[in-house]
């Protein structure tokens, strides 16, 4: 069952600068995805290319200057992006749960953790108080947090970066959600214990049936943990799929580029590899926003770009997609 | 064999934390490094990796232990005379952004480096400022810009134009890519490479990633809690890893293809506190092969048949390679 829809989603950044004349940085441009109950979505992409930036106008959580200019999100067939903030508040943190970076900055350092997961399940259930402890106490041993009765009692500053992610992950699913958005979940975890938290986060999307996207620039973890990959550039995305047929046969050149800079593949003084500077979102060329850095580029990649379904469920934002040899990008450069 | 650049031993750092307790960051580490070689160096945050490098260049006093670099004793010597050293051994930083000074011009912050070392006149040494960003592939229209119109590759290609600036013999890197995206990280790695074939600089790569390690290392140690458990030759460590923690992490590790199949040993708990160490092997307490001799007896680094130096009581049983278990 598709769970989340959306359709040519833009997100713009709308300032002035000192002449007082409006300066429009067009983060999103058109994304659309859908995801169903019981799969994971892997987000990946340079830094700046909107993969939070995604997860926050899905949810209604972008702050001023930056607003949904054109697109639709629907959440079980319900607009958001139109919905009074009163009505979105029932949503989040019950039917969508969202798990940040830092997970010791998102607690409340004055609350012990099992009164931070009370009170969120108080807020959108009309249980006793007892009953919500009940469920913090399950969720915290579903979370494999040992002896949960008296870490309940801990304070946020008491807790190890890698617990601290255990309570985060019980607080989400305090309220049973439908929608978990993970948004690096495990970046600054060790990887003893980043291998612990993935393998808890599959296991409880398997379990609660949950559509999950997890936001990550780490490739490694996309490869084990999700079902599909959408791969992100200039506020795009330019390729999504399988998670085995996209690495198996990238499509976009810079999905190629991404995943052949990658350890696994990347042969030392083999190739040139293929930096570059991000796009300037305020200033995006008509057409595709790598041209600059594509080694395919033609004057064809200045008009409007489709999204060509090359095999079922495979899709890449590219004149050429499905045209190019065989070959890598990096390889033609070099 | 040439004689090795770097020559470290028994080294450790202890940091008084009051009321007689000491934070135990690295116990007694044994290493050295040849020229034109790379020793890569992985464990978890707290593993002492930094303190490591940064105790090695005398940026941090030792507690214990001596530091021989090119043939010199240098543990003790005073500060004043280490300075003229740091010419012939350099750093580069995790975070460029913090490790440049923000109000100067990209052109001075590489020269300073040839302005405090080499006596060289000033068109000289503009010579050599343009012929540095040339060669880490940085447009020298940018030499005028001050950091903050740079990217975090372009920042981090800077950084390592100034560690090279002075021809030096032994250069550390503490995580030089962790804070670049994946792209830039590879293009960055392979300046690495090239630099050190070209000038023969031994290099003490530090890293948390070990898909990068591997890429650049010809030997890797593994640390945990401040102690070489495993040390050899990169690729007999991925293949054959002698010591449990070693597998542990090498199956931790997501390599990005999904068509490579990863057998998982996930270790329980986290890493103990370096402020009270465990007894015996400090690995002990998450390790799934440990038996009781592990808690009071200190595992001696021992040979492995493979070729590399490990410290496991198991080793000689051929109780220290974790069982596979077959997933559920």
């Amino acid at each position: 069952m598709t769970l989340l829809v959306v359709e040519d989603l833009h997100t713009h950044f709308i300032s002035r600068d000192i002449d007082n004349r409006t300066r429009v940085a067009k983060a999103l441009n058109g994304v659309s995805f859908s995801l169903d109950a019981g799969r994971i979505l892997g987000i990946v992409g340079e830094t700046g290319a909107g993969k939070s930036l995604t997860a926050q106008s899905v949810v209604g959580l972008l702050r001023p200057p930056a607003k949904v200019v054109a697109g639709s999100v629907k959440f079980e067939g319900r607009e958001l992006t139109d919905m009074p903030q009163a009505e979105l508040n029932k949503i989040r943190g019950a039917e969508i749960a969202m798990v940040v970076q830092n997970p010791r900055t998102s607690l409340d350092p004055l609350t012990r953790v099992g009164d931070q997961l009370v009170r969120l399940h108080q807020i959108h259930s009309r249980g006793s108080q007892a009953d919500s402890r009940k469920r913090a106490l399950e969720m915290m041993e579903a979370v494999g947090i040992p002896d949960p009765e008296s870490r309940a009692k801990s304070w946020p500053h008491e807790l190890s970066g890698g617990m601290a992610q255990r309570v985060l992950l019980a607080m989400s699913l305090m309220n049973a959600p439908k929608l978990l958005i993970a948004d690096e979940p495990t970046t600054g975890l060790d990887v003893t214990v980043q291998a612990q938290i993935l393998d808890l986060l599959r296991d409880l999307v398997a379990r609660f049936n949950m559509a999950t996207m997890i936001i990550t620039h780490d490739l490694g973890v996309v490869a084990h943990f999700c079902d599909d990959i959408a791969v992100m550039f200039g506020g795009s995305i330019v390729e999504t799929g399988p998670v085995a047929e996209v690495f198996a046969a990238p499509l976009h050149p810079y999905t190629r580029n991404l995943i052949s800079a990658t350890p696994e593949r990347f042969q030392m003084g083999g190739a040139k590899a293929l930096g570059g500077q991000p796009p300037d979102l305020f200033n995006l060329p008509p057409g595709c926003a790598l041209q600059s850095r594509c080694a395919f580029a033609t004057d064809t990649c200045r008009n409007p770009v489709p999204n060509i379904e090359v095999t079922p469920g495979h899709f890449a934002l590219c004149h050429y997609a499905g045209k190019l040899d065989a070959e890598p990008a990096i390889e033609v450069r070099a | 064999m040439t004689a090795p650049v770097l020559n470290v031993r028994g080294l450790s750092k202890r940091f008084p934390v009051g009321g007689k307790r000491f934070v135990n960051a690295v116990n007694g580490v044994n290493l050295s490094i040849a020229p034109g070689e790379t020793l890569g160096m992985v464990g978890e945050s707290g593993s002492g990796k930094s303190t490591l490098g940064r105790v090695i260049l005398r940026l941090t006093e030792p507690t214990e232990g001596s530091i021989e670099f090119n043939g010199h004793d240098i543990t003790h010597i005073p500060i004043g005379k280490v300075r003229p050293l740091r010419r012939d051994m350099q750093m580069v930083f995790q975070d460029p952004w913090s490790a440049l000074n923000p109000r100067m011009r990209i052109r001075d912050l590489i020269a300073e480096p040839i302005k405090l070392h080499m006596p060289l006149s000033r068109s000289e040494r503009d010579d050599r400022t343009e012929a540095l960003a040339r060669r880490v592939n940085l447009s020298t229209s940018l030499l005028n810009r001050t950091p903050a119109n740079l990217s975090g590759g372009q920042l981090q290609r800077v950084c390592i134009a100034r560690a090279i600036a002075t021809d030096p013999k032994l250069i550390v890197l503490d995580e030089p890519t962790s804070s670049l995206d994946l792209s830039v990280r590879a293009g960055i790695l392979e300046l690495l490479a090239e630099i050190r074939d070209e000038t023969k600089a031994a290099m003490l790569f530090i890293s948390h990633d070990l898909g990068t390690v591997r890429m650049i290392s010809d030997r890797i140690a593994v640390l945990y809690l401040g102690e070489v458990v495993e040390q050899g030759r990169a690729e007999v460590l991925f293949e054959s890893p002698a010591h449990p923690y070693t597998q542990a992490l090498l199956s931790a590790h997501l390599p990005a293809d999904p068509a490579i199949k990863v057998t998982r040993h996930v270790l329980e708990g986290e890493v103990p506190s370096p402020i009270a160490l465990p007894s015996g092997c400090k690995f002990h307490t998450r390790c799934p092969v440990a038996i009781d001799r592990c808690r009071s007896d200190i595992p001696p680094t021992i040979e492995v048949p493979t070729g590399q130096q490990a410290r496991c009581l198991r080793i000689p049983d051929g109780g220290n390679i974790i069982q596979r278990k077959e997933p559920a």
